[in-house]
């Protein structure tokens, strides 16, 4: 019962990390209609740049919000460079235009910071809570990411602004019609994609060791959560982040052989069954197109 | 004239659509643009809001707007309800309406507007937490018009009000233009397809041909003419 339940808190905690991965993604896809897939590697060079700032020996929350107000600036500047240009490309073009970011945040940080791995600090500790059930780091990352999915979901409920960008993604033509710059709320959506991966990264950081190539296996778990909460719904999407991070853990303890080993296949498998059975995820609606 | 449009021409693509249409607006005033299907009624519509690809002169109070972008034209006051309504379905009735106002400042203003609105369209209060997808029909063209109505437009351009709506509601609609552009001074240009309905309420009518205006006048005088209704608007 005991590691049922520790192994359930450990899942909400990571879980917490792929919500936060999965509702970057969606967002970014309500936006412009494209999976993101340099995500992961958007969130890593931001863990790098809060790395550095804490090397050159900046406090821990002041390198924390500076990488996520980078990250903020770097993502508008990605969309203006990169995907403003492609707005009207066929979706291959698209592709490659994601695959040119993933390669570049990674080679780039590759060059910058090399492929040693190394450690990234928390500011919670690790310290065992409620007899070994949670430690206070696990503990921190559930804190972290309910407060900012909280504050996102605030803002996009009860803000103008909220709601301009929610128009814009939903109907583009009527966005404008009403007066809404419809392509900054594109740069907005990216802006806040890439501080809530960097936030991400941050604190799953300590977990997985920084190195460029730390946030692969988070992405994948991210992308399970997306398409298992439904690519069309922000809720669906941190459901699916949380579920797939408690799937995860207790497949890998209670299931044999799974193990450490195959638990990435799980992400793999999660996607290739929601897809199959029901492509709209949990919370997601079918698209109907006229032709 | 607050509006004027001289020689406009528009594109969709290498198609051209309009050809040198000429026609102008006045504050208070509402005035209708005629014609068959494909005429080029609502081209001419979406060229004035900077929708389409456009030659020739918009000029709205002098200022030409020709080549604006969509989401300036309307800062400057023009509001359009599209072919279709543009609704947003996925948001709410109040949602959609704080939307039409979302270039205005004020926040005690724009929710006496949305109750002024409401005061208008009695059924939108009733249904303000409803997703506005699931509306009837005449319900969300009355959220389409309130929606325009939020920014204060100086300019109400609207694509067939009448569209697909039942006889009662489209005279309930009608009566309730009739009154705004009275009460506001708002300049209406509309674009109907039920000719008599549009020229009951204009004072003047253009009507469009394969993307040309080959009739303009007051609308008594085009309703009254018996071969024009029977060539262009086929009552």
């Amino acid at each position: 019962m005991d590691l049922l339940l520790t192994q359930v808190f450990a899942g909400l905690a990571t879980g917490g990390i792929y919500a936060c991965m999965a509702l970057a993604v969606v967002m970014i896809y309500q936006a412009i209609d494209h999976l993101n897939f340099a995500q992961g590697e958007m969130a890593m060079f931001s863990t790098f740049i809060a790395w550095q700032l804490i090397q050159w020996g900046i406090p821990y929350w002041f390198a924390f919000l500076l990488a996520a107000a980078v990250s903020f600036v770097g993502g508008i500047v990605i969309e203006r460079v990169l995907f403003k240009p492609l707005h009207n490309a066929s979706i291959l073009a698209n592709l490659v235009g994601f695959i040119a970011l993933f390669s570049i945040l990674n080679s780039g940080a590759g060059y910058i910071w090399n492929y040693t791995i190394k450690t990234f600090p928390t500011p919670f500790g690790h310290t065992n809570l409620f007899g070994g059930l949670i430690d206070t780091h696990e503990a921190g990352m559930i804190g972290v990411t309910a407060a900012l999915l909280f504050f996102l979901y605030a803002f996009f409920r009860f803000t103008r602004l909220g709601l301009a960008m929610r128009a814009a993604a939903a109907n583009p033509e009527s966005a404008r019609l009403v007066g809404i710059r419809v392509g900054w709320m594109t740069a907005l959506g990216w802006a806040m994609a890439a501080a809530v991966g960097a936030v991400a990264g941050m604190m799953i950081a300590p977990v997985v060791f920084l190195e460029p190539n730390m946030m692969l296996g988070v992405l994948l778990y991210g992308f399970a959560g997306a398409v298992l909460g439904g690519l069309t719904s922000p809720l669906g999407a941190v459901v699916g982040g949380f579920l797939v991070g408690i799937i995860e853990n207790l497949a890998g303890t209670f299931v044999p052989y799974f193990g450490r080993e195959l638990k990435l296949s799980l992400a793999l498998i999660l996607i290739v069954a929601v897809l199959m059975f029901k492509p709209s995820g949990i919370f997601g609606r079918s698209v109907v197109s006229r032709v | 004239m607050m509006l004027e449009v001289e020689g406009l021409d528009a594109w969709y693509g290498e198609n051209r659509a309009l050809y040198e249409i000429s026609f102008g607006l006045d504050a208070g005033h509402i005035r209708t643009l005629l014609g068959a299907n494909g005429a080029g009624k609502t081209t001419a519509l979406r060229a004035l809001c900077g929708m389409v690809r456009t030659g020739g002169d918009i000029r709205l109070d002098g200022k030409r707007i020709s080549g604006w972008a969509t989401e300036d034209i309307v800062r400057l006051g023009v509001a359009h309800v599209p072919e279709g309504r543009g609704t947003f379905v996925r948001l709410t009735v109040e949602e959609n309406l704080q939307l039409g106002a979302m270039t205005r400042h004020g926040r005690a203003e724009i929710a006496a507007d949305i109750e002024r609105v409401y005061a208008q369209f009695p059924r939108l209060k009733e249904r303000r937490q409803q997703q506005a997808g699931t509306l009837s029909g005449g319900e969300q063209q009355m959220l389409a018009v309130g929606r325009a109505l939020m920014l204060r437009p100086r300019l109400l351009l609207l694509d067939e009000p009448s569209f697909g709506l039942a006889p009662l509601i489209v005279e309930e609609l009608f009566a309730i233009l009739r009154r705004v552009s009275e009460e506001t001074r708002v300049a209406m240009l509309i674009v109907e397809q039920n000719a008599a309905l549009a020229l009951d309420l204009a004072e003047h009518a253009y009507v469009l041909e394969t993307g040309r205006i080959v009739l303009d006048g007051p609308a008594a005088e085009i309703g009254a003419d018996e071969g024009v209704r029977r060539s262009y608007l086929g009552y």
